[in-house]
């Protein structure tokens, strides 16, 4: 076969013979057929254009996040895209630029990583930050590893709080069960927030750390000082997850109460929204643990003649020296991304963040004011907890029912809670940005009350 | 390079002084000219008992990440806490403030070599 010009008819009967398959369609019998689509009838061959203009009708037909009303969250947020950001990214000295194997001739690249990671460590409030993870599901797993290595694997327990997004927990869980450490799940109490008499009586003596999500999956501020305290009391490291980074904005992070890691998804700084992402997780730790901290980390330095330099501090450890003595498999980081987030956040500033996570929270408060004003059958699942910008929404229904009518109404309401089940009701995650003018309440309000 | 007579080596190139019942262990200096410039020291924890070739800690370098074992069984009395923020003692002064370890325990019946015995095998391994 040529390498460069694709597979003829003889070539393809030849590789299906080789794998022992009759057709192309047997590749792909391992998919699932509840999530194949049905009924896109399209001839075998066409013209570019004829396809162009057949599909591209075709996926016009789809409701996106910016054609309607969209209360879309529960971890991926639509936030403000300054064209700037996409204009840097775009570059080619970043866009096309894999992870630099002779980190000090890339200047460019190693700055944008030590700004990255003195962002995140002023956020997140602890001293030391890497130079990015692949998402915040990975970065909380990242976490638990490390808070297990910190107290040299004595400790076989992890206690998550329920509360943390589902899909996080589940990924945990694959790790944890390789690395044969336990997972205790910790419920939240009736007003959505964890207890820390419960987390103490499940750590005992026995956890590495007490994992927390906050806001949590519910939306909802959880008390980070009392749950840093409880974690210390059973011996434990405090580990914080963040997974709507705009909330740091307003929230101090964790590392100011004394959590020992604080880590999570930046989607939110800069980085659309996108079926499979890419995401961006982040992870700052106290710089006392830095050696136990996974991925590389950036440094600032002086070359020869005295000037500001940058060098790749720690990083080669893991993928030249370490091998199989590495603290984790992470060799590099999610550079284009954890560039978006910096250049995002340096041109948002550190007091347009701020203001920025407040409009999200006078917007997400004005709109619970006026859904607990409509009424029966409608209903915040915790009205008395705080939250940031988001908030479990009740109704006539289950949630997937909920979405659905809604939907059919001109609204994306939220997310569902239904395949998320836990110790909370089924229902709508509502979440709310600086991206839903008021229009964007008042259809979610008119189409409940239409529903009511 | 320098191999003191009053220590006894392993052959994974670990020194050992004895000091009344318990020892002291560090790595030789061709060990250190071996590592190169080491930038972190991995400690066992005091109190952890380690049985002999047991791996005790790693040593971090410019260019390599390798363990020390230890060269006889025992517990551990005492690290180097020096090392955390001077981990360049190893390389330094590997048979003075850049020790690793103090461990009970003693050298009897352990496979360890005296001064001659160690250059001996240093310069079979080089042949």
């Amino acid at each position: 076969m040529h390498p460069w010009v694709g597979a003829g008819p003889e070539d393809r009967r030849q590789i299906l013979s080789e794998l022992g398959l009759q057709s192309i369609d047997d590749l792909f019998a391992s998919i699932p057929s509840g999530v194949c689509v049905d009924g896109i009838d399209l001839p075998p061959a066409r013209d570019e254009d004829w396809i162009r203009r057949t599909l591209g009708n075709m996926a016009s037909t789809n409701i996106s996040m910016d054609s309607i009303p969209c209360f879309l969250g529960a971890g991926v947020y639509r936030h403000v895209q300054p064209s700037v950001v996409d204009a840097v990214l775009s570059r080619a000295e970043f866009f096309t630029s894999y992870t630099p194997y002779q980190p000090e001739i890339s200047q460019g690249t190693l700055q944008v990583i030590f700004e990255f990671q003195t962002l995140i460590s002023r956020l997140t409030g602890l001293d030391t930050a890497n130079a990015s993870l692949y998402d915040g599901a990975t970065s909380l797993v990242e976490a638990v590893l490390f808070s297990h290595r910190v107290l040299r694997g004595k400790r076989n327990l992890v206690v998550v709080a329920e509360t943390i997004h589902p899909m996080y927990r589940r990924v945990l869980d694959t790790y944890t069960e390789a690395a044969g450490i336990d997972v205790a799940v910790v419920a939240p109490g009736d007003d959505g927030r964890l207890d820390p008499e419960a987390i103490l009586e499940i750590a005992g003596d026995r956890a590495c750390c007490i994992a927390v999500q906050s806001p949590n999956f519910l939306g909802i501020v959880e008390d980070l000082p009392v749950l840093a305290a409880a974690a210390h009391d059973s011996g434990a490291l405090a580990v914080e997850v963040v997974t709507e980074a705009v909330s740091l904005g307003l929230l101090a992070g964790g590392g100011r109460f004394g959590f020992d890691v604080v880590c999570g998804e930046a989607q939110s700084f800069g980085v659309a929204p996108g079926f499979g992402g890419p995401h961006l997780g982040f992870f700052a730790c106290a710089s006392k643990h830095l050696r136990q901290m996974p991925g590389r980390l950036a440094g600032e330095t002086v070359d020869e003649n005295g000037s500001r330099a940058f060098c790749l501090t720690l990083s080669t450890r893991e993928q030249h020296i370490r091998r199989a003595k590495a603290t984790s498999n992470i060799c590099t980081n999610q550079g284009l991304m954890a560039l978006a987030a910096t250049v995002w956040l340096e041109t948002i500033g550190g007091s347009g963040l701020r203001e920025l996570a407040t409009s999200c929270l006078a917007r997400t408060e004005e709109l619970k004011r006026r859904l607990t004003a409509v009424g029966d059958p409608w209903r915040l699942a915790y009205p008395q907890s705080p939250t940031f910008n988001e908030f479990l929404l009740i109704g006539p229904g289950s949630g997937t029912e909920l979405v659905e009518r809604l939907a059919s109404e001109g609204v994306l309401a939220g997310v569902p809670t239904t395949d998320w089940s836990g110790s909370w009701p089924d229902g709508v995650l509502a979440a709310v940005t600086e991206r839903n003018p008021v229009t964007d309440l008042d259809a979610l309000v008119n189409a409940l009350e239409k529903l009511s | 390079m320098t191999i003191p007579d009053d220590l006894m080596y392993a052959r994974s190139h670990e020194w050992i002084k004895i000091e009344g019942d318990s020892v002291s262990v560090g790595i030789s200096h061709y060990a250190q000219d071996q590592l190169g410039e080491v930038v972190y020291v991995e400690l066992p924890e005091v109190g952890t008992a380690f049985a002999v070739g047991d791996e005790l800690g790693t040593l971090e370098s410019v260019k390599a990440v390798s363990e020390f074992l230890a060269p006889v069984a025992g517990e551990v009395l005492e690290v180097n806490t020096r090392l955390e923020d001077e981990p360049n003692l190893v390389n330094d002064d590997s048979y003075g403030d850049g020790w690793l370890v103090r461990l009970s325990g003693s050298a009897e019946g352990e496979e360890l070599l005296d001064a001659a015995g160690y250059k001996e095998f240093l310069e079979q391994e080089s042949a």
